[in-house]
């Protein structure tokens, strides 16, 4: 793994008395689309922003490409500025025009270049941050749950979309995710991080497009759920479900 | 099993209605008319205890003859002759103090050593009232036009410093965040993004300076000034002419609103992304 676009050593990080990180080691190759999962507060996002340089670890070292882009559960558009704006913001000149349009032809809001975000649904405004950090072209891509805040409907066709456009484009990807069917149906790998480390690391080796109801994904997905502690004899209802199947 | 309905009949008898609790919607011009009663009211009695002789012309001028004082200022040229006196004075007052506070509200908005650095000595400064510095001002700089907008720029500072300064640190850290990660730092993300989004608050302290500046320019006029709208009300004092004095404050009313609609007119132009509203789904 000499070409890894990112590169984490023995990374430390508490908050007080409690350690989220303890001593990690990942490696995430080009192109790789990476899952991370875990239930809340277990440091999955302390991980993402320790990628983007939001935050330092107190032990370890962290080595990330120079373009690296980040997709947060808000859209998080300067309302100041029309939607093209906010896609090539802070890349300088006209050069960027071109690309941002593309960019918003392919996230399917070419129509929208001249509003204001005020008046995008949550679909599109998070769409337009979808935009915003794919023009750059980024080797790293950080997904800090993007699809959280939409509703059920929206989610579906986001991921759709997210999948289409990083097969296209290939960055690295690290998805931050609570959500086990989202991981399944996306990344070439899941990770499940649980008490400051990884308790399951495995590569989901299923053909796309994935049926989010295939066999090999309910496979995976039992593992995942256990990992996660939301295994089948302590969830009563799925027991249940199982019993009687 | 037995199931216990929590309602044993749904009877007619113990249905009702909900009582409507959402906004009622008004006529807008009963609204508009409502509005306008109590000030139209207030003119007619003006006008009706002033000519009634129930109320002395000592005491109160009226209608009648403030309007013949205004037709002797027109007339004279003077009244434009003090108007522009005063908007420059006023002018040039507003905008050094409102310029250094913006750019002093701003470097303590966004940096943890601009706001280490300004803020608490700018909040001392903020509580002495501005009317203290006078004669100190006039031991300086004398009685002329620098005292005159030195004043004013010290009593429109304070206003702007502060809702700049609550602007910037009210705008949205999250969005900040993100767009530093895309790349813009510096004097490009303070213009580009933060001031933007200050706007409304800076918009609205720039309606308080305004208002500010016209009393200072009541005590920067009372002297060493031979014209200006504050000239106005020290000559009326002086000459007890009842007249001037409800002029003056008829003169600065107008003023007031004038300023307003101005303000109204540039919030709706300077943020048109305010204009839309919101169609979120």
């Amino acid at each position: 793994m000499s070409d890894a676009v990112v590169r984490l050593r023995g990374i430390r990080k508490s908050f007080g008395d409690r350690t989220v990180l303890d001593g990690i080691d990942l490696d995430i190759a080009p192109g790789e689309f990476v899952a991370l999962l875990g239930p809340s507060g277990t440091g999955k996002t302390t991980l993402l922003r320790l990628l983007s340089g939001l935050q330092r670890a107190d032990a370890g070292t962290v080595l990330v490409p120079e373009v690296r882009t980040v997709v947060y559960q808000e859209p998080r558009l300067v309302q100041a500025r029309r939607v093209l704006a906010n896609v090539t913001i802070g890349q300088r000149g006209k050069a960027a025009r071109g690309p941002g349009l593309a960019a918003l032809a392919e996230v399917g809001l070419a129509d929208k270049a001249r509003s204001w975000p005020a008046t995008l649904s949550g679909g599109e405004a998070q769409r337009v941050a979808l935009a915003r950090a794919l023009v750059r072209q980024p080797e790293l891509l950080l997904l800090d749950e993007p699809f959280a805040a939409l509703d059920a409907l929206t989610r579906l066709q986001m991921q759709e979309l997210v999948a289409e456009l990083c097969a296209a484009h290939r960055p690295a990807v690290l998805l931050v995710t609570h959500d086990v069917d989202e991981a399944l149906l996306l990344a070439d790998r899941a990770i499940v991080l649980r008490d400051g480390g990884f308790a399951l690391d495995r590569r989901i080796d299923v053909p796309r497009p994935r049926d989010r109801d295939g066999h090999a994904v309910i496979a995976h997905r039992k593992d995942y759920l256990a990992a996660l502690g939301v295994s089948p004899d302590r969830s009563p209802r799925r027991s249940d479900e199982h019993a009687h199947a | 099993m037995t199931v216990t309905p929590l309602r044993a009949t749904p009877a007619a008898a113990g249905l009702a209605e909900p009582e409507f609790l959402g906004e009622k919607s008004r006529n807008r011009w009963l609204s508009l008319a409502l509005r306008a009663s109590v000030p139209t009211l207030l003119l007619v009695a003006w006008w009706y205890t002033t000519s009634r002789g129930l109320v002395s012309t000592e005491v109160l001028a009226s209608p009648g003859q403030v309007v013949r004082a205004f037709g002797e200022l027109v007339e004279t040229g003077q009244l434009w002759d003090y108007a522009l006196a005063s908007f420059r004075r006023a002018g040039l007052g507003v905008g050094i103090g409102v310029g250094v506070a913006l750019v002093l509200g701003l470097v303590s908005g966004l940096t943890r050593l601009g706001e280490e650095l300004v803020d608490a000595t700018v909040q001392i400064v903020r509580v002495v009232p501005f009317l203290a510095l006078v004669p100190l001002f006039i031991s300086w700089f004398g009685v002329d036009e620098a005292f005159k907008v030195a004043l004013i720029a010290v009593s429109s500072a304070s206003p702007m410093y502060a809702y700049t300064y609550l602007g910037v640190r009210s705008v949205d850290r999250k969005v900040i965040e993100a767009v530093r990660g895309f790349g813009l730092r510096g004097t490009r993300l303070a213009i580009g993004v933060i001031l933007p989004s200050a706007l409304p608050n800076i918009l609205m302290a720039l309606r308080i300076c305004l208002g500010i500046s016209l009393v200072g320019l009541i005590a920067a006029e009372q002297v060493g000034a031979t014209e200006g709208i504050g000239y106005l009300v020290t000559l009326a004092q002086q000459y007890y002419r009842n007249d001037y004095m409800v002029l003056c404050i008829v003169i600065y009313a107008a003023i007031g609103i004038g300023v307003d609609l101005v303000i109204r007119l540039v919030e709706r132009t300077a943020m048109p992304w305010r204009r839309h509203g919101t169609a979120s789904g």
